[in-house]
This record gives structure tokens, C-alpha cells and sequence, in this order.
């Protein structure tokens, strides 16, 4: 999709002149933002653009390739895989998103309350994040799986603190700059409470640095959701899930038939590529917004 | 005129550099001269241009950056040099020196390494001649241990210190021209003292011509020959370094010599309203119009040119007779310079 | 002196400060009568800096006593309660205008939490006093309305000062507030801070390097070197006569009409032309 296609398509929603400049000056990040939109509003729209129920197993079509009432062809079970995409990926979004979100609030709070009050506290923290981030993800996941048993909760807690590191080591470096300058000084000596200059003051000008953090984490996070999916430890058959949809398809893949974990995969891909584009495409624009 | 060739003269200087896709003016007209072994001080605020005409001379402006005007070399054009002749330029005529020597100097490799470096690579200089050579500078600049010297790293070194070095590698290139950068605005008063001091007399002994960029009017006046002034990408006032404090006639540098009387002077202190403005955010009329206490209609349409007067230039429309007693203007303070 | 008089708008005496084997403050007393004006000289490393911030409150003394009208300061690590209490008598304005501010809260905003925090203001009668102490320093409702990236780095250091005015402390330490402006800001500054002294009788403790300001603001200065103070009395008595040796380099090494550079300047206690071992100490480091 050309520049030009997505700022003719997003005319009627923003001022088009604003838009224009920003695809002009930012492409890679305005087409990485449309891929973004275009899936996730897929996603909320399923039932209304989807073609099938993805549920529905038509014993008729079985294995089937692309048709026209079919347009990506129909699973071993005769599901229509078009309908299971946009259905999956609600959950494929939705895990990974809250895996970074709480990842994301939780090492904020850890890591701007060790910057801030130091001493044991901070030492406790950082030895924490180090300790877990010497775990990959998906290792902690596994583990947790065998503990409490398979499921995508279990997967979205264990993935959870697996990403506390990511987030909260950068953010701690951060929050440590900030305390140190003479306006958080200011504010101490004005007798106001660590609570409100670290709400009100620090966190706010954290936040871009976060938020960079967090849309970077989550296409990583996004992976490890489809794979924990994908070795039969996170959605559970016969929910939609791109993870699942892949692990379903291999199957079909020794028998010629890729078409399933193809499409899936692919969706993974590029969903993947987008976020880790608009995350380098903020964090460029954070080091250009100096001061 | 039947003056010689001058080591440096820069004509109607123009820079523009690219803010979003658009050219942006940094410099709008610097005219300058540095005869061969004299001292010229380039004096100006932020945003004046100053470095920027140092960095032009060189040709070491950001990418993107267009330049108008005539900058020569002992007779040939910078602007429109081939790379080998700038390369010349750059190894064997100029030297310069910056404010943060810490930033020039590789932190991982030793003092040695670096001021033998390019002695042994461009001029081809044996390695322990070389050795021999920097040492001798070092002592020059008032470094004594130089041997023990050579083997540390700059972060051992204070800054005062690493600046003496800067000057050592500026000077083992045995330049025509020393541009200096604010040498010694990151020191304190007495190492500044000091390395004026080494400038000054390594300068005496080479016939070292050079050019000071300095926002500091005083000390431009006690190390320099001429002085200029620049204000928003424009050189407002050029005149003998002597004449300033008596002899100013453009409203800026009145100011902002009123602005910093000496300490013990019992002059007043007096402010300029506003701020310093970049070249890009002047309008068509003189640039320090906005902020100057003698602007008339005309100088808000008309961008003055400079004009030969009083022994130096001035671009303004109503230049001040330094002779004529000023009347007082503001709250009533009297524009005394110095006692 | 008299029970009667008012005490001291500070008063330090033996303060200290060691950074494991290095003392970076030692044995400093000072004294500032209310509404009084005194300026710390020093060069970098002679501890001007740090014991700025141990009156503030911003460090920890090893040894000595600050007392701010009469009163002990609190510790370092003060209740909010007490440091609140505490902020109406020292503030403090920082070097650098560009990290002196939140810059993600307007001016007035910023001014208005002061005054929520300090006095019973609200609603117009807050905006009020906000835009009295933005006019104060030479500012209006539309700087007010801007973020700090809007502003100056003169008109950033004028909206520091209104801040700490907001409180009405008794004493402002100014730690080289004017050191990263533009010389004719400075002189601006330099003079808003004179009209802001004859105004409201809050006194001065002003750091710098620069002796050629300290006369416009000070009416007393003591001269720093190595932790210690070497000299100290009336402005211009030390400036016209100094005493101290080091004084006298100091002043010989400021340009004024006339000045010749020179390589050994006239010291009677030695640091030879050559100054030490000591890495990243000599620079001052004032400016951006």
C-alpha cells in the first residue's frame, strides 16, 4: 500500500494536509501504523466482515484451496481460514497486549520506585529484574504451564514477569536521569511528597520512554503468545488463535497444503514487523524531541 | 588599496542549512579578514553564527548545508575547493582548537597515540621523531612530566590540561591559521588565563595567524588584534581590538559591553531587553532592531549594510559617535562602558 | 549583639563534607543578615557548589551546623511535612534553565501547584497571584499558557525564580543561575534579581565563578579554594583590596581593558602552572 493510498484512505477521518505531512515526512511509520489499524479494527469487525462462523465445520469442504467462496480456502476440518484469521485474531492481539500492559505498569512502579528511594530497595529490584531476565519467556511460561496447568492465562501471568526486565530496566536507567535533575531538587525543597513528583512529575515524562518499550515488547510478546499456542500450551482447540492456526496447519504441510500455517504465519510476520517499526519509528522521535 | 593578500578573507559570507526540507539561514552575511600572523576576534552570543563561520572556513558544515559567498585561503576558494586541496587545507594550513577538548580526543588511546598520529600518517614523520617533536610541544605549553604524559589516557588529565594538548596537536601541524572555538570557555578564570598566555605566545614565536570565537568581548579584546562583532548571522561591527571599549559604534556592542562592566570599574549594569536571535527569525529590517534603544522606522524595513567609519566597519543606520557623550536612555542609566 | 535583633537569615558554622578521602567542604562558616546579599567565588572543585546544596537541604553535611533564621535545618531525608514547612525558609535556583523545569507543565501550572501546596489560594484568587508572580519576573498569561520548550533559557530561569518566590522564602540560593545565559540575559537576570531583593527583603546566597557579576547582586563575598574560605568581607573591599593571595590570582585572571594574559600569575600558596594529577577537576563546565 502506497503512501499516498493510506493518506487518501485516512482524508475523511483526520485533516488530510496534517495527515499528509506526517506520511510524507514519517512513511515507514504511517504504513506500519495503517497495517497496525487495518488488523486490529479487522479484529473487532470479525463478526461483521467474516464470511463464516470460524467455528462452523463443513465436512463438505475439506482442505480446500482458495475459492471464490472461500477466498484463503478451508482448513482439514472444512473451517473457512479467512474467518478463523480475522477471529483469531482477537485472542492472538488481546494476550499479548495484556502481557504488556501489566509488564508495563508493574516494572514502571518497580523501577521508578527504586530510582527514586534507592538504597536496599532499589538493589532488591534490580537483582530481581536481572534474575528474570536470565529466563527466556517462554522457558517461564513452560514452567508455569507444568505448575498450574496449560491455558492462556497461565501463559499471559508467566509471560508477564518474563517481560518485568525489558520494560523495567530501560525504564529504571530513565526514572534514575530524571531524579537527578535539578527541577525534581526543586520540587523536593518546595516540600512536596515523593508520591506527587513521582505521579505528577516523573512518570509523565517517562512515559514516551515506556510506551516506546512496551509497543517493542509486544510484538516480541506477540511471538512468544503464538508459540507457547503453537506447542499446545496456551489457546486450547478449537479456538482461533494464529499461533494455533499454525501448529494446526503443519499437518497439512507434508501434504502439500501449507495454505493455514502460511497465512497465519504471515499475519504473525507482519504484525510483528509493524510493531517493532512503530516502536523504532517513537523511540527515533523521542531522541529527536530534545527537551 | 595596495594591501597584501590577507591569510583569510571571508566576502559576503551566506549559510543556509535544511530544517524540515526547508533551507533555514544561519549565517546571513559575515565579511572578514585575517591578515597572516595577526589575531582576529569573532565575538558573538548564541545563534550569531560565530562557529558556524569557523566550521565554514573548513568546510566542516552539517550535511545539506549551503554556502554563498567567498571564503580564500591565501587566494583560493574554500567554497569551491577539490577534495585533495581541502584535505591540504585541513592537515597543513588550519588547526583548531574547541571548546570540549574531552570530545575530541579518543578517551581509549593514550596522549601519545594522539598527537603522534597524524604526524606519523600525513606527513610521514618516523615515529620517534615524532615523539621527540610533541614532547618539545608539550613543554612548550607548560606540560613538564611530557613523558609521563604521553602515556596516560585524557581521562586522567584535567581539562585544563587536555586543553594544553588540543593546543600541542594544533600546533605539531605547523598551521598558517589557528581557528580557536571558545578554547577556554569551559575552564576557570586562572586556567583560561594560562592557556591565553601559551596561545599568545606560541602564537608570537610562529607568526601564527588566527581566529577567536568567543562570546566573551573582554577577552577577545585583550588577545585579539581586530574584533567583530557578530549578531544573528551578521558581523555588525568590525574594529581594532583597542578602539572597543572607547571606540564602539554600533548599539550592540555598546550594549553589550554595558552589559558586563569590568569588576572593579563602578560601571552599571546594564541589561539588553530580549533575546538573542538566530538569523532565520530576523525580519527584513536590521536584526538587533527589535532590541536596540536608538531603532528609528527605518531600521525595521531596511537591513542596514556596513560602512567603513572610525577606523572599522559598522552596519547600522545610526551608528553612535563614541566622541559625542551619550544621552541617557532607559531608567536613567549612564552608558558607561568601563571607568 | 542584642537578644532583640532578628537572627541570621543563615547562619553556618564548622560545615563539612567528605567524599570517602576527598573533603570537598571544610571548616565553611558563613553568615547572611535577613535580606542580606553574599556571594560564594570559587573555581571548580573548591566546594562552592556542594555546600549550596547542603544549605539547601539537597546533601548531607559530615560535621557543622546550618541554621536558616534561627532554625536547625532538617535532615536530608525530612517528612514531607517538615520539609514543607521548611521550604519558606531557603530556596534554591539551579544552573541549568533547561532541566530546571517539569517540561511537561506549563509555566502557570507549574507556579499553581506552588501556591496549592503552600497557601489556601484557589480558583481566580490563585490565578491571580500566579500571573502577580509571573509579572514579578518579567513574564505574562501568554508565557503562562506555554510549556517550558516555548521559553528561553533567560525566561526559563525567570520562571525558576518565581517559583521559588512563590513560597516567600527568606533566603534564595541562586547556585550559578546566570552561568548558562547569554551575556546580555545575564545582565537581565542580574537585574530582575536586584529589583526582586529591594522589593521583598529575601537575601542571597549567590554561587558563581564569574567575579565580574558579583558586585551587581552581592553586598558580601567569600571567596572559596579547596573546600575552604580563604577570604570574605564587603564586596567591594575585596574586590578592590583583596587580601588573600588567591583573591588577587583570581581577580588578575578576569579581562578587563588592558589585561594581558599571563602564564604564572603572582600565587604566594603554590599550585605551579601546572596543576596536578587530578583528572576533571580545574574546568568549570558553565556552559552548554
Amino acid at each position: 500500500m502506497s503512501s499516498y493510498q493510506i493518506a487518501s484512505l485516512g482524508r475523511g477521518l483526520i485533516r488530510s494536509s496534517r495527515l499528509r505531512s506526517f506520511v510524507r515526512g514519517h512513511g515507514v511509520l504511517a504504513a506500519a501504523g495503517a497495517v497496525v489499524a487495518v488488523v486490529v479494527l479487522a479484529s473487532v469487525c470479525a463478526p461483521l466482515i467474516a464470511p463464516y462462523d470460524p467455528n462452523a465445520v463443513d465436512v463438505m469442504a475439506v482442505s480446500q484451496g482458495r475459492s471464490a467462496a472461500h477466498w484463503l480456502g478451508t482448513d482439514d476440518t472444512g473451517r473457512d481460514i479467512l474467518s478463523r484469521l480475522l477471529y483469531g485474531a482477537r485472542l492472538s492481539l488481546l494476550a499479548p497486549a495484556a502481557v504488556v500492559l501489566i509488564a508495563g505498569v508493574l516494572s514502571s512502579a518497580l523501577a521508578v520506585s527504586a530510582a527514586w528511594l534507592g538504597g536496599w530497595w532499589d538493589r532488591t529490584v534490580s537483582a530481581l529484574l536481572d534474575v528474570v531476565f536470565g529466563f527466556p519467556g517462554l522457558v517461564l511460561a513452560v514452567v508455569a504451564a507444568a505448575v498450574f496447568g496449560a491455558g492462556l492465562t497461565v501463559a499471559v501471568v508467566a509471560l508477564s514477569v518474563a517481560y518485568l526486565p525489558y520494560i523495567g530496566r530501560v525504564v529504571r536507567n530513565a526514572a534514575l536521569r530524571e531524579c537527578q535533575l535539578p527541577y525534581v531538587s526543586a520540587l523536593r525543597m518546595l516540600g512536596m511528597s515523593g508520591w506527587r513528583i513521582c505521579l505528577r512529575h516523573v512518570v509523565p515524562n517517562l512515559l514516551p520512554i515506556a510506551l516506546v518499550q512496551v509497543t517493542m515488547s509486544f510484538g516480541y510478546a506477540l511471538l512468544d503468545v503464538a508459540a507457547f499456542s503453537f506447542i499446545g500450551l496456551g489457546t486450547q482447540p478449537p479456538t482461533a488463535e494464529w499461533g494455533l492456526m499454525v501448529a494446526n496447519g503443519t499437518s497439512g504441510i507434508l501434504a502439500g497444503r501449507p495454505e493455514q500455517s502460511l497465512y497465519a504465519g504471515v499475519a504473525i510476520v507482519v504484525f510483528v514487523i509493524a510493531c517493532n517499526l512503530i516502536g523504532n519509528g517513537l523511540s527515533t522521535r523521542l531522541q529527536g524531541e530534545t527537551r | 588599496m595596495n594591501r597584501p593578500q590577507p591569510l583569510l578573507a571571508i566576502d559576503e559570507l551566506h549559510v543556509t542549512l535544511p530544517f524540515k526540507g526547508q533551507p533555514r539561514t544561519v549565517i546571513q552575511r559575515v565579511d572578514l579578514t585575517v591578515p597572516a600572523g595577526s589575531a582576529v576576534g569573532l565575538v558573538g552570543e548564541s545563534g550569531s553564527g560565530k562557529s558556524m563561520t569557523a566550521r565554514a572556513v573548513l568546510r566542516l558544515l552539517p550535511g545539506g548545508a549551503r554556502t554563498g559567498g567567498k571564503i580564500l585561503f591565501d587566494g583560493a576558494d574554500v567554497t569551491t575547493m577539490s577534495p585533495a586541496a581541502l584535505r591540504k587545507l585541513r592537515i597543513h594550513d588550519v588547526a583548531m582548537i574547541f571548546q570540549d577538548p574531552r570530545a575530541h580526543i579518543n578517551p581509549v588511546r593514550t596522549i601519545g597515540d594522539f598527537l603522534t598520529e597524524a604526524l606519523v600518517t600525513t606527513r610521514g614523520v618516523r615515529p620517534r621523531a615524532a615523539e621527540a617533536t610533541v614532547t618539545a610541544l608539550l613543554r612548550e605549553v607548560g606540560i613538564a612530566d611530557a613523558a609521563r604524559r604521553l602515556r596516560q589516557r585524557p581521562s586522567e588529565l584535567s581539562g585544563g590540561l587536555l586543553q594544553r594538548v588540543m593546543i600541542a596537536a594544533a600546533l605539531a601541524a605547523e598551521p598558517r591559521l589557528l581557528l580557536a572555538d571558545e578554547p577556554t570557555t569551559a575552564l576557570d578564570v586562572t586556567t583560561q588565563a594560562e592557556v591565553m598566555a601559551i596561545i599568545d605566545e606560541a602564537r608570537a614565536e610562529r607568526g601564527l595567524a588566527m581566529l577567536f570565537i568567543t562570546h566573551d568581548l573582554a577577552l577577545a579584546a585583550a588577545v585579539c588584534d581586530r574584533i567583530a562583532v557578530m549578531y544573528a548571522g551578521s558581523v555588525v561591527e568590525e574594529l581594532p581590538a583597542d578602539r572597543l571599549h572607547d571606540g564602539a559604534r554600533h548599539p550592540y556592542t555598546r550594549a553589550l559591553l554595558a552589559s558586563r562592566p569590568a569588576p572593579g570599574s563602578g560601571g552599571s549594569l546594564r541589561a539588553i531587553p530580549g533575546r538573542p536571535l538566530p538569523a532565520y527569525e530576523t525580519g527584513p529590517g536590521c536584526a538587533f532592531g527589535t532590541r536596540c534603544s536608538q531603532a528609528q522606522e527605518v531600521c525595521g524595513a531596511e537591513r542596514p549594510l556596513p560602512r567603513s567609519g572610525g577606523g572599522g566597519t559598522t552596519a547600522c543606520h545610526f551608528p553612535v559617535d563614541p566622541l559625542v557623550p551619550q544621552a541617557t536612555t532607559g531608567a536613567g542609566d549612564r552608558s558607561t562602558t568601563h571607568g | 549583639m542584642a537578644d532583640s535583633l532578628p537572627p541570621p537569615a543563615l547562619e553556618v558554622t564548622g560545615l563539612r563534607k567528605t567524599f570517602g578521602d576527598f573533603t570537598a567542604v571544610d571548616d565553611v562558616a558563613l553568615t547572611i543578615a535577613p535580606g542580606g546579599s553574599l556571594a560564594v567565588v570559587g573555581e571548580s572543585g573548591s566546594g562552592k557548589t556542594t555546600t549550596a546544596r547542603m544549605i539547601a537541604g539537597l546533601e548531607k553535611p559530615t560535621a557543622g551546623t546550618i541554621r536558616l533564621n534561627g532554625r536547625g535545618r532538617p535532615g536530608v531525608n525530612a517528612r514531607t511535612s517538615e520539609r514543607r514547612e521548611f521550604a519558606r525558609e531557603v530556596q534554591m535556583v539551579f544552573q541549568d534553565p533547561y532541566a530546571s523545569l517539569d517540561r511537561h507543565q506549563k509555566i502557570g501550572d507549574c507556579i499553581a501547584e506552588v501556591l496549592t501546596l503552600h497557601t489556601d489560594l484557589r480558583g481566580p484568587a490563585r490565578a491571580a497571584r500566579t500571573a502577580e508572580l509571573l509579572e514579578q519576573v518579567g513574564l505574562d498569561e501568554r508565557h503562562a499558557a506555554s510549556l517550558p520548550r516555548a521559553l528561553s533559557g533567560g525566561q526559563r530561569q525567570r520562571v525558576a525564580i518565581a517559583r521559588a518566590l512563590a513560597v516567600q522564602p527568606r533566603l534564595l540560593v541562586l547556585d550559578e543561575a546566570v552561568a548558562a545565559l547569554d551575556v546580555s540575559v545575564q545582565a537581565q537576570i542580574l537585574t530582575l534579581l536586584q529589583h526582586i531583593r529591594e522589593q521583598t527583603s529575601v537575601a542571597y546566597l549567590f554561587i558563581t565563578h564569574d567575579l565580574g557579576i558579583v558586585r551587581h547582586i552581592c553586598d558580601e563575598i567569600a571567596v572559596m579554594r579547596h573546600g575552604r574560605v580563604v577570604e570574605s568581607g564587603a564586596a567591594d573591599t575585596v574586590l578592590t583590596d583583596p587580601q588573600h593571595p588567591y583573591t588577587r590570582k583570581l581577580l588578575d585572571s578576569v579581562p578587563v581593558p588592558g589585561w594581558k594574559p599571563s602564564r604564572v600569575l603572582a600565587t604566594a600558596d603554590t599550585v605551579p602552572s601546572v596543576p596536578g594529577t587530578e583528572a576533571s577537576k580545574g574546568d568549570a563546565g558553565n556552559r552548554p
